[in-house]
C-alpha cells in the first residue's frame, strides 16, 4: 500500500526544474530551477509571501506543480518516504494528546507499514533520534510541554525516525530566544555531519550567510543561488525585496530606479 | 436491602436491561470514535450527520408502515451516504464549509419533518427518532448495534497509527504517502456507522452530545489518546446505566437523562480543573 522507490546514487538528492504553481488564477512560484548533492545544507530566503513554504510543499510531493517538475535521487517525490517536512511551530495542535515518543514514532509509520505495529527495532531507532537532538530525557512528556527550541527538536528527531534523507524545515529559528537557535544551528551541524541534506526557510540573511553553504534567494522566481558572499550583493537583494532594505553589515540600500523617478516628476 | 432493591428492581423488566445493554453500546462506541470527532473539530459535522440521516429514516418508516427493525438499515444507508457527501462538497471549497454543512443539515432535517408528518401519529414517532426510544430497542436490534460497534472497533484498532497521524499531522501523513483521502473518507464513514449504532438510543438530535461529552471530559484528564479513548468509553457506559436509572426512578426522557448525566459529569470536571488551576 505504502510506495517506496529505489534511489538512483548518481542522480542529485534533488531536482527541480523549470516549476511552476499557480492555483485561484494567482502565481505562486514562476520557472523555478535548481539542483541539490547529497549533504548541502541550503538556506531558502526570501519576503513574506515569496512562496517558501509553497515551494518545501511542492519539493515533499504534497502539493503539485501545474508545471515542470521535481525530482528525487531521479525519480518524481511521489513515492518516497525519505523527504521529512518540518512544518511551522504555528501550524500545530499543541494539546494534541500525544507524549513526544508517541510524534517521533509517527515517523516510523511509513516503514512500518498497513497494520504492522512498533518492534523494538523501531523503539531503538526513536530512542537514538531523541538523543541525537538531545531530548532523550523528554520522551514521555506531553508536546505541549515543551519549549520552541525543543519542539523544533523533537520534529527533527522525528525526521531522523523517519529515515530523512532530505529535511525541509519551514522557519525553524522564529520565535526561539537566541541560544536556542544557536543550539538548533549546531545540531543542523550534527544532521550534515550525518550527510542528511538540509533546507531551512529562514528571514535572517545573517544567520543564513553565517551556517549555511548556499543561500536560495526566493520571490516567486528564483532571484539568486549560490553562496552568501554571491547572494548577499546590495543588486541581488533588491531584486527580491525592493524598497529598501538593512544589509546584514548595517548598510542600507534604497531601491531608487523606481519608486523615487515617479515622485521626481509628480 | 433497600440499595439492592432500588437497583434490581427496574431489571425484572427486559425492555430495561435491553435498554441498559444498548445504552452502553451507543455510549462507548460513540466515546471511542467521538475522541476523533473531539480532537479533529469535527462536532458541527457530527452534529449535522445526525440531523441529515433523518430523512432516511423517515422514508424507511413510511416503506416499512411503522415496523421499527427496517430502520437501523435505513439509517445506516442514509448516514453513509451524506457523510460522504458533506465530506464531497466541503472539498469542493466553492463555499465555506461550515456553510455548506448548514445548508446541507437544514435542509435534509426539514425533509425528513415533512415526510414524517404526512403520517397521522406523527408527533410520538418523530420524537422517538429525535430523542431516542432506547426502551424500544429489540433484541435484533441490539445484535446488529453490536456486530456494526464491533466492526467500528476493530477498524480503529486496526488503523490507530495511521488515523493518529491524519488527524495529528496531515502533512506527515502525506510525506509519508499514506493515502489521506480515502482514511479521511473511511473515518467518515466510522462515524456515519456509529451515529447509525446510535440513532435509537438518543436520537438525532443529542447524538452530538453522545460524540463530544464523555471525549471531552476525557480531554481533561488525560493527555495522551489510548487513556483519553478508555476514560471516555467508561464515562460514556457510566452516563448510560446512571441515566437510564434516573430516568426510571424520576420519570425523564431516557436520552435526555443519558445526556444530562454526562453533561453533569464534564461540568464537574471542568469545575475541578477550573478550581486546581486558580489554587
Amino acid at each position: 500500500m505504502y510506495p517506496h522507490v529505489h534511489h538512483q546514487p548518481d542522480q542529485p538528492i534533488l531536482n527541480v526544474a523549470r516549476l511552476s504553481l499557480r492555483y485561484d488564477g494567482r502565481t505562486a512560484l514562476e520557472d523555478i530551477s535548481f539542483h541539490l548533492h547529497a549533504g548541502e545544507r541550503v538556506a531558502v530566503v526570501g519576503p513574506n509571501g515569496a512562496g517558501k513554504s509553497t515551494l518545501f510543499k511542492v519539493i515533499a510531493g504534497v502539493l503539485r506543480p501545474s508545471e515542470g517538475e521535481v525530482t528525487v535521487y531521479g525519480s518524481g517525490p511521489g513515492g518516497h518516504v525519505c523527504i521529512g517536512y518540518i512544518p511551522q511551530r504555528s501550524q500545530v495542535d499543541w494539546r494534541f494528546p500525544v507524549s513526544v515518543a508517541d510524534v517521533v514514532m509517527m515517523g516510523r509509520i511509513a516503514k512500518l507499514g498497513l497494520l504492522g505495529w512498533p518492534k523494538k527495532r523501531d523503539w531503538d531507532l526513536v530512542r537514538a533520534a531523541l538523543e541525537t537532538v538531545g531530548i532523550a530525557d523528554l520522551a514521555g512528556r506531553q508536546i505541549g510541554e515543551l519549549s520552541g527550541g525543543q519542539q523544533q527538536r523533537m520534529f527533527i528527531a522525528r525526521a531522523l525516525a523517519q529515515e530523512a534523507e532530505l529535511m525541509l524545515m519551514d522557519e525553524p529559528l522564529t520565535g526561539l530566544d537566541a541560544p536556542a537557535q544557536e543550539g538548533l544551528l549546531a545540531l543542523l551541524g550534527e544532521l550534515q555531519r550525518k550527510g542528511v541534506t538540509v533546507m531551512v526557510a529562514t528571514h535572517d540573511l545573517e544567520q543564513a550567510a553565517r551556517y549555511f553553504d548556499r543561500l536560495l534567494l526566493l520571490n516567486r522566481r528564483l532571484v539568486a543561488f549560490g553562496v552568501p558572499e554571491q547572494v548577499l550583493r546590495p543588486e541581488v537583494l533588491v531584486r527580491a525585496y525592493g524598497g529598501h532594505m538593512t544589509l546584514p553589515d548595517g548598510q542600507i540600500i534604497t531601491d531608487t530606479c523606481c519608486e523615487g523617478g515617479e515622485h521626481a516628476h509628480a | 436491602m433497600p440499595m439492592l432493591d432500588w437497583l434490581l428492581t427496574p431489571l425484572q423488566y427486559a425492555f430495561m436491561q435491553r435498554g441498559l445493554i444498548a445504552a452502553v453500546l451507543a455510549g462507548v462506541i460513540c466515546a471511542v470514535v467521538g475522541t476523533y470527532v473531539v480532537l479533529r473539530g469535527m462536532a458541527f459535522f457530527g452534529d449535522a450527520l445526525a440531523h441529515t440521516i433523518l430523512p432516511g429514516v423517515a422514508v424507511g418508516y413510511l416503506v416499512s408502515g411503522g415496523a421499527r427493525e427496517p430502520l437501523f438499515w435505513w439509517a445506516l444507508g442514509t448516514s453513509v451516504a451524506a457523510s460522504l457527501g458533506i465530506g464531497a462538497v466541503s472539498r469542493s471549497g466553492r463555499i465555506k464549509e461550515d456553510t455548506a454543512i448548514g445548508i446541507i443539515f437544514a435542509g435534509m432535517f426539514a425533509l425528513g419533518i415533512a415526510l414524517i408528518s404526512t403520517v397521522r401519529s406523527y408527533a410520538v414517532d418523530l420524537s422517538h427518532f429525535l430523542f431516542g426510544d432506547v426502551l424500544g430497542v429489540s433484541v435484533q436490534g441490539l445484535a446488529w448495534m453490536a456486530a456494526f460497534g464491533l466492526g467500528v472497533m476493530l477498524v480503529i484498532a486496526a488503523l490507530y497509527k495511521e488515523f493518529l497521524v491524519i488527524s495529528f499531522d496531515p502533512v506527515l501523513a502525506q510525506t509519508l504517502r499514506l493515502p489521506v483521502t480515502r482514511f479521511n473518507n473511511l473515518m467518515l464513514v466510522l462515524i456515519a456507522v456509529t451515529v447509525a449504532v446510535a440513532m435509537q438510543t438518543v436520537g438525532v438530535a443529542l447524538m452530538v452530545a453522545m460524540l463530544v461529552t464523555p471525549a471531552a471530559t476525557a480531554s481533561l484528564l488525560t493527555r495522551r489518546l489510548l487513556p483519553m479513548m478508555t476514560i471516555a468509553a467508561a464515562l460514556a457506559a457510566g452516563s448510560g446505566v446512571v441515566g437510564l436509572y434516573v430516568s426510571y426512578y424520576l420519570g425523564i426522557a431516557s436520552g435526555a437523562a443519558i445526556v444530562l448525566t454526562s453533561t453533569l459529569g464534564f461540568t464537574f470536571a471542568f469545575a475541578v480543573k477550573q478550581i486546581k488551576r486558580v489554587i
